[in-house]
């Protein structure tokens, strides 16, 4: 284990839900992602930053093997959900992919589908008999869950790409958490956001992390320092730096993460 | 720097090219609109209900109608379609999902190839491998025909239209743990819909004008014959038969089915353009 992990480790106290160990992803020839280890505890949410294109889709998408969706994709390495290989020949990606959810950068709510089906797909379309009142009292709770419930229950029928961008990101959140996953990934779930929809995305996910172990990629350093417990800084498809959020923003141990957060690039 | 006289010519240039196009844009629409006035006005008098709903009578006996030819123009057609329509649209999942190597560019060339073939050639074809080998002409052996010819128009429209739905939907639903198989099914395709509908539309108006394949497939009838094993009779192939007769009132029924068919062509492209439309949002 490394010391920047044993830091991490530390500052949350807490058990670790997912960890990537020795990890590098590829498209083709391409490295996006180089030997990363990194531990995300329970309950935390860890932060991932970085320059644009240094990888942090690359990574995320990896912890619920998103990656391999990509032709010509791979990867090297581990990634342990509660101490288990996900990458293990036996494990079927889309186990995995019900355990760990994913919230995507731009919203994606699937667009011939209701306010109230697009929370209920995951459910339904996995072919989970769900009687109807089963299935509402879901809806309702994952709508409640992403605080989105008071502005859509009187047109739960509406199509879904009849709301505001900032609903419709938080319809995708209810969407994920609608199939209980255990760990919600976030790629950059505000940047397509406003202010004000940012702001409730950021509440939420203070709320969320009572219950999930939450992954939220973000470029936007403010958001970090913000909402996450943790942080970890990658650059160039390197994890640099890894640990308590506040101790990367006032003293970071690389030089490489202080003219980062200072903007001397990025 | 550019002189004035630079600049005065260029513009003069510009306005005449402008003036070009539209003059070209005029002849094109002033065409359309000449042979849809023409067919009028030689078809129109032979529009009339009894047309619509009768047999057509024997020579020398006034009146009758193409009703046989409708209906058969319907059967053909709708078999054709019931073909081509499932085949074209899994082609159509396969290249866009899964086929990235030499297999799928083959598949796509052919396809395109196939577009560029000649009806007629399609046609014998159907003939070889249909007609012969039974000793007899079926509306089948057209509908075969019919299908070939609709498939690359289903397959290029249905990739374009699966295309279009973003690749984030599709991974939208993969992140929610469905399967590939569901993702498709359920999220991917429901989104193309539309657009898979208007090539399979788009396809049905293009093999309704077909004659050429007829001629040694579905051979034409006199009779109402709706069993597809048989020889049956359509609409556009009475337009054919009626035309080269000799007779005067033969030719204006000619014009009269030639009508019904350029109506029914442009209710289905109209009809594909509405759809196309992007949905409304709300
Ligand atoms: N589908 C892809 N095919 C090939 N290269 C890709 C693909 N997606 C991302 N990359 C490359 O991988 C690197 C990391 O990209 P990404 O993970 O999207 O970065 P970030 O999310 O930090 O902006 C970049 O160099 C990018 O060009
Ligand atoms: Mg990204």
């Amino acid at each position: 284990m490394t010391e920047q992990e044993e830091r991490g480790r530390r500052a949350s106290g807490m058990s670790d839900k997912l960890a990537a160990r020795h990890f590098s992803a590829y498209f083709g020839q391409l490295r996006a992602i180089h030997d990363v280890n990194l531990t995300f505890p329970a309950n935390v949410v860890t932060a991932i930053i970085g320059p644009s294109g240094c990888g942090k889709s690359t990574l995320v998408r990896c912890l619920n093997r998103m990656h391999e969706v990509v032709p010509g994709a791979r990867t090297e390495g581990e990634v342990l959900l509660d101490g288990e290989d996900i990458y293990a020949p036996e494990i079927d990606p889309v186990q995995v992919r019900r355990r760990i959810g994913m919230v995507f950068q731009k919203p994606t709510p699937f667009p011939t589908m209701s306010i109230e089906d697009n929370v209920s797909a995951g459910l339904r379309l996995n072919g989970a008999a769900l009687k109807r009142p089963e299935r509402d009292r879901i809806v309702e709770r994952s709508l409640r869950q992403a605080a989105l419930w008071e502005e859509v229950k009187d047109r739960l029928r509406r199509p879904g790409a009849s709301l505001s961008g900032g609903q419709q990101q938080r319809l995708c959140v209810a969407r994920a958490l609608a199939v209980e996953p255990e760990v919600l990934l976030m790629d950059e779930p505000c940047s397509a956001l406003d202010p004000i929809s940012t702001a409730r995305i950021e509440e939420l996910l203070f709320e969320l992390k009572a219950r999930y172990t939450i992954v939220l990629v973000t470029h936007n350093m403010q958001q970090a320092a913000r909402t996450a417990d943790l942080t970890a800084f990658l650059y160039g498809g390197d994890l640099i730096e890894f640990g308590n959020t506040r101790q990367i923003f006032t003293t970071p141990a690389r030089r490489e993460t202080e003219d980062y957060i200072t903007g001397r690039f990025g | 720097m550019e002189g004035a006289g630079t600049v005065g010519r260029r513009q003069a240039r510009g306005t005449v090219g402008i003036f070009l196009t539209a003059l070209c844009a005029g002849a094109v629409a002033a065409i359309l609109l000449l042979i849809l006035g023409y067919v009028i006005r030689e078809g129109g008098g032979a529009l009339s209900f009894a047309f619509l709903t009768q047999l057509p009578h024997p020579v020398g006996v006034p009146g009758g109608g193409v009703a046989n030819g409708i209906v058969g123009s319907a059967i053909i057609v709708g078999l054709a379609a019931l073909m081509a329509v499932p085949i074209g649209a899994l082609t159509a999942v396969y290249l866009t999902f899964f086929g990235c190597g030499f297999f799928a560019v083959t598949v796509r060339f052919l396809s395109d190839v196939l577009s560029g073939i000649p009806s007629i050639a399609i046609g014998l074809f159907a003939y070889t491998i249909l007609v012969a080998p039974l000793h007899h002409f079926s509306a089948f052996s057209a509908s075969f025909a019919f299908a070939v010819l609709m498939l690359p128009v289903i397959i290029s429209t249905a990739e374009a239209a699966i295309n279009g739905v973003s690749r984030e939907i599709y991974e939208g639903g993969l992140a929610l743990g469905l399967s590939r198989y569901s993702a498709i099914v359920h999220v991917v395709l429901p989104s193309a819909r539309s657009g898979i509908i208007t090539g399979v539309v788009l396809a049905v108006a293009r093999v309704t004008g077909e004659t050429a394949p007829l001629l040694f497939t579905a051979f034409g009838s006199q009779f109402w014959e709706l069993n597809p094993n048989n020889p049956m009779a359509e609409l556009s192939l009475q337009v054919f038969t009626y035309a080269i007769s000799p007779y005067r009132s033969w030719h204006e029924q000619a014009w009269g089915g030639a009508l019904i068919l350029i109506v029914v062509v442009l209710l289905l492209n109209l009809g594909a353009r509405m759809a196309l439309r992007p949905a409304r949002r709300g």
